[in-house]
């Protein structure tokens, strides 16, 4: 166990420190940075979802007064490297799926780049496609391994057999739609080429990943490449690794006689070049004893990739730890397709995983006629099922009790349809919720003593709303025994110690455990009083008892809902979740996080749906009015608390991460609610009105 | 086609030449470098892009500058005055953690200062009871005339209490909700 790290800045309610910029308006997002006499570029996308350019007419386009330049794979520079698909942008005429790169223009203004764009003309050489997605599909195939490194299928015990003997079987399909990040700041990059180095505001999580994923491309040392991203609009998993659009960018400012390139993705543009996350198809069994005490748990799931580039979301990963059962099954397969490269949406795994298998341990519980609550207490594991560690901390149970009381569950009619208020049937519902625990190697910071008594504390982290230029100077104000004004906190830059991307909830624990080393680091080679210039770098600590637990947050959430009798409209009254996820650096921040994810969650239950048109590999609904990411009338009075811990196994900071497990199990919650509302149990997310009305 | 145009911006007199077919929002991020109204899906479909326009919130990416030569604009970098004060609007969302990655922040600052003014003068809304009587900026009016403003990082809940507390200092505290269990 490390040495825990004293909270005194740690632990308190600051306000965001970039709040006052951000209300402003003037904190700077990648395209607002101002440089001189850029250059505006608007791509062209295929129309069709395989094959390949035969022919493609640039000329009336150049002919527009101010543009500068239009490429095609014609004209379009040679990369170093063209081995990953999503990245050999205008490497050649072949079209894997509808919405990629075919040409770019650039002009003098957004506006004519736009026009021009518009003016390209494109014969096709049209393939067959396949973009659609069904679970039969002839084609699936399984992976080498899922998304974060496990391995694709689980087998213990003998699942058959015990769903044979099972005196309680619950055997079902529970699906969920494609869902689009949608971040609020498009992808946006701006790119100069000065000499032979190469510098970029971008929109990204991980600043460090863009120089590692473009230097290979370009041929150039990741040295020669600099990152700058302070601010970051939002990203949920889309911005955790440049797409297409930034390499497309720097292409173009190869081309710019030395200007600047600018470049933003439209909204309708992310729908097919930013990722996304896959429709599943869950097929879960479990077979329980008379007592409700799981015996065995299946969860089969079949999943999209897209040809040219796999993606395997890990949705059935999250079955192997969660409950106590001798007998267990887990296995993904993917269908690949002509359709958009899939990627990482917040929570992936585990935010489509917990939605089949919360709905489906809801639905064993009144088949065993017990309270949901009890359900999962009796099938609270010892160890963790999967690799027979202890969990470091486990508290799932806590959680739900916690909440019961606060949310009042008693008030939940044991008959579904049972209470009808005004002409709205009301339900209560819960689930469980999970994330496990990630922190990153890789990571380096460094400290430097003003002699003013100021540190400044550097490291390439990301802010994207998760509250890092907060959290980590009140981490990096503990670390080093000084006041919080004392520090000045830098990140966001490659100028910085190198560091991981913000994903898998991983940034807090492994930015933060990394400042916390660089600052024992310092004061063992400096003393306490430092002198004026003192500076130490430090990478991130190893970890003692790496492997010897399990680490993963928990979580109770608890949804109240209202459907209308006469017009099956759902609305969410009331949510809690309560959490219990290791230490909490900053309660107010943590707090919007928690409900941020939760609120993504409605917009899952509810809304949330690409909808594929296999007959031109087309997301029909690519924007903000058709694919309906939750407005402000639809959240209702959403709160979320936390246990008051610290995981003694997670490194000196004793965090686990809290980015991503609001959103998980959250659609369940409401699911569940609304079967209690009215008896009808939707298995097909989202939770539309006309499902309501059989 | 280019025009030449002038507007208040923020309380300066700027003038600047636009193509016929550029956005008021464009005009001001890309024309004159104020870019604290943000671009989220230039369709009007989001309200990053919310100023107030002769006093009343616009989406700017909806309107064409060139049709509003002379007009005063107000961003959220403005809002407060020329001194660098914040509005009472935005003290509130910084109290009640009304943000996350702060992109729409701008758009619903000025949307929120729009939207009080429009009630005060009893403009009703969608769900407003009696359309007759002074408007009661109750938590279902608040949403309901926000929902113009998308937050993906989900800051609804707290955006509800910024405004509730910026409309009625006197029957809240500005004090967020945050703690541990109970």
């Amino acid at each position: 166990m490390a040495e825990l790290l004293a909270s005194k800045a740690m632990g308190t309610s600051l306000r965001r420190v970039d709040g006052v910029a951000k209300v402003r308006g003037t904190a700077p997002y990648a395209f607002d940075h101002p440089v001189e006499n850029p250059v505006y570029l608007f791509p062209v996308q295929a129309t069709i979802a395989r094959g390949t350019v035969s022919w493609i007419d640039t000329a009336e386009a150049e002919a527009v007064a101010g543009v500068i330049a239009v490429l095609t794979h014609l004209n379009a520079p040679r990369l170093a490297r063209s081995d990953d698909a999503e990245y050999a942008v205008l490497q050649g005429p072949g079209i894997g799926f509808r919405g990629q790169f075919i040409a770019a223009v650039l002009a003098e203004t957004g506006e004519i780049a736009c026009h021009a764009a518009g003016l390209v003309a494109v014969g096709y050489d049209i393939a067959v496609h396949d973009a659609s997605f069904t679970a039969g599909h002839p084609g699936q195939y399984t992976p080498g391994q899922v998304n974060g490194g496990a391995v694709p299928d689980t087998a213990a015990g003998d699942v058959e057999a015990a769903l044979a003997e099972a005196a309680v079987v619950l055997d079902q399909t529970y699906t969920t739609p494609a869902g689009h990040n949608n971040p609020m700041e498009p992808h946006s990059t701006v790119a100069a080429w000065e000499g032979d180095s190469l510098v970029l505001y971008d929109s990204t999580q991980g600043v460090h990943a863009v120089r590692q994923t473009l230097a290979p491309l370009f041929g150039i040392a990741p040295e020669n490449i600099q990152v700058a991203a302070p601010n970051v609009g939002g990203g949920f998993g889309s911005k955790g690794l440049p797409h297409a659009h930034v390499v497309l960018a720097v292409m173009a400012a190869q081309c710019s006689n030395g200007r600047p390139v600018k470049f933003a993705l439209t909204r309708q543009q992310m729908f097919s070049l930013a990722g996304y996350r896959t429709p599943t198809v869950q097929h879960v069994r479990l077979g329980a004893d008379g007592a409700g005490r799981l015996t065995a748990i299946s969860h089969e799931v079949v999943e999209l990739t897209s040809r040219i580039k796999e993606f395997a979301e890990q949705t059935a990963v999250p079955a192997r730890m969660m409950y106590a059962a001798p007998n267990r099954r887990t296995s993904h397969r993917l269908v690949p397709l002509d359709v958009p490269v899939p990627s990482w949406m917040r929570a992936p795994g585990e935010c489509p995983g917990m939605f089949g298998l919360e709905t489906a341990m809801d639905e064993l519980a009144e088949a065993c006629g017990l309270d949901p609550l009890e359900l999962r207490a009796r099938n609270e594991p010892d160890l963790d099922p999967e690799t027979g560690k202890p969990f470091s901390s486990r508290h799932l149970l806590e959680c739900f009790t916690t909440g019961a009381g606060r949310f009042g569950w008693d008030r939940r009619s044991a008959v579904p349809g049972g209470r009808l208020e005004d002409g709205w049937r009301v339900g209560i519902g819960a689930a469980s919720a999970t994330y496990p625990f990630y922190r990153n190697p890789g990571n380096a910071a460094r400290i430097a003593y003003g002699g003013d008594g100021t540190y400044t504390v550097q490291i390439g982290a990301a802010d994207l709303g998760t509250g890092s230029w907060t959290v980590l100077a009140q981490i990096a104000a503990d670390a080093l025994d000084c006041p919080l004004e004392a520090v000045r906190l830098e990140i966001g830059d490659t100028s910085l110690p190198v560091a991981s991307v913000a994903g898998g909830s991983s940034g807090t624990a492994s930015w933060g455990g990394t400042i916390i080393a660089a600052a024992d680091a310092f004061r063992k080679e400096h003393g306490d009083r430092p002198p004026a210039g003192a500076a130490t770098q430090a990478a991130a600590p190893e970890d003692p008892e790496a492997g010897r637990y399990a680490l993963h947050s928990f979580g109770a959430q608890f949804a109240e809902v209202r459907v209308h009798a006469d017009t099956g409209e759902l609305r969410v009254s009331r949510m809690l979740g309560v959490f219990s996820a290791g230490r909490i650096i900053n309660p107010r921040t943590a707090r919007s996080q928690f409900i941020g994810g939760m609120t993504m969650g409605i917009g899952m239950a509810l809304h949330e749906a690409g909808i594929m048109d296999p007959r031109f590999g087309l997301v029909v609904n690519h924007d903000l009015a058709d694919y309906h990411i939750p407005a402000n009338a639809d959240v209702g009075d959403v709160d979320a608390i936390w246990l008051e811990e610290v995981d003694l196994h997670a490194g000196a900071l004793g965090a686990r991460g809290i980015g991503e497990i609001g959103i998980t199990g959250a659609a369940a919650a409401i699911a569940n609610a609304a079967y209690n509302a009215t008896g009808i149990r939707i298995r097909e997310l989202p939770l539309t009105a006309e499902k309501f009305l059989s | 086609m280019d025009k030449r145009i002038s507007l208040l911006v923020d309380g300066e007199e700027r003038t600047l030449t636009v193509d016929t077919r550029t956005t008021l929002l464009d005009s001001l991020r890309d024309r004159l470098g104020v870019t604290s109204p943000k671009k989220g899906c230039d369709h009007g479909q989001c309200g990053a892009c919310t100023v107030l326009l002769g006093g009343r919130r616009v989406n700017s990416c909806l309107v064409l500058a060139v049709a509003h030569d002379g007009a005063e604009v107000v961003t959220a970098a403005g809002l407060g005055g020329g001194g660098g004060e914040l509005h009472p609007v935005q003290e509130a969302f910084l109290a009640r953690d009304a943000l996350q990655c702060g992109f729409c922040t701008p758009g619903q600052v000025c949307s929120a200062v729009g939207m009080l003014q429009e009630a005060a003068t009893g403009q009703p809304s969608h769900v407003t009871a009696d359309p007759g009587r002074a408007v009661e900026l109750d938590d279902a009016e608040i949403r309901e005339r926000m929902s113009g403003n998308l937050c993906r990082c989900g800051a609804y809940v707290n955006i509800v209490a910024a405004i509730r507390d910026a409309a009625d200092p006197g029957r809240t505290s500005g004090t967020a909700s945050a703690g541990a269990r109970p």
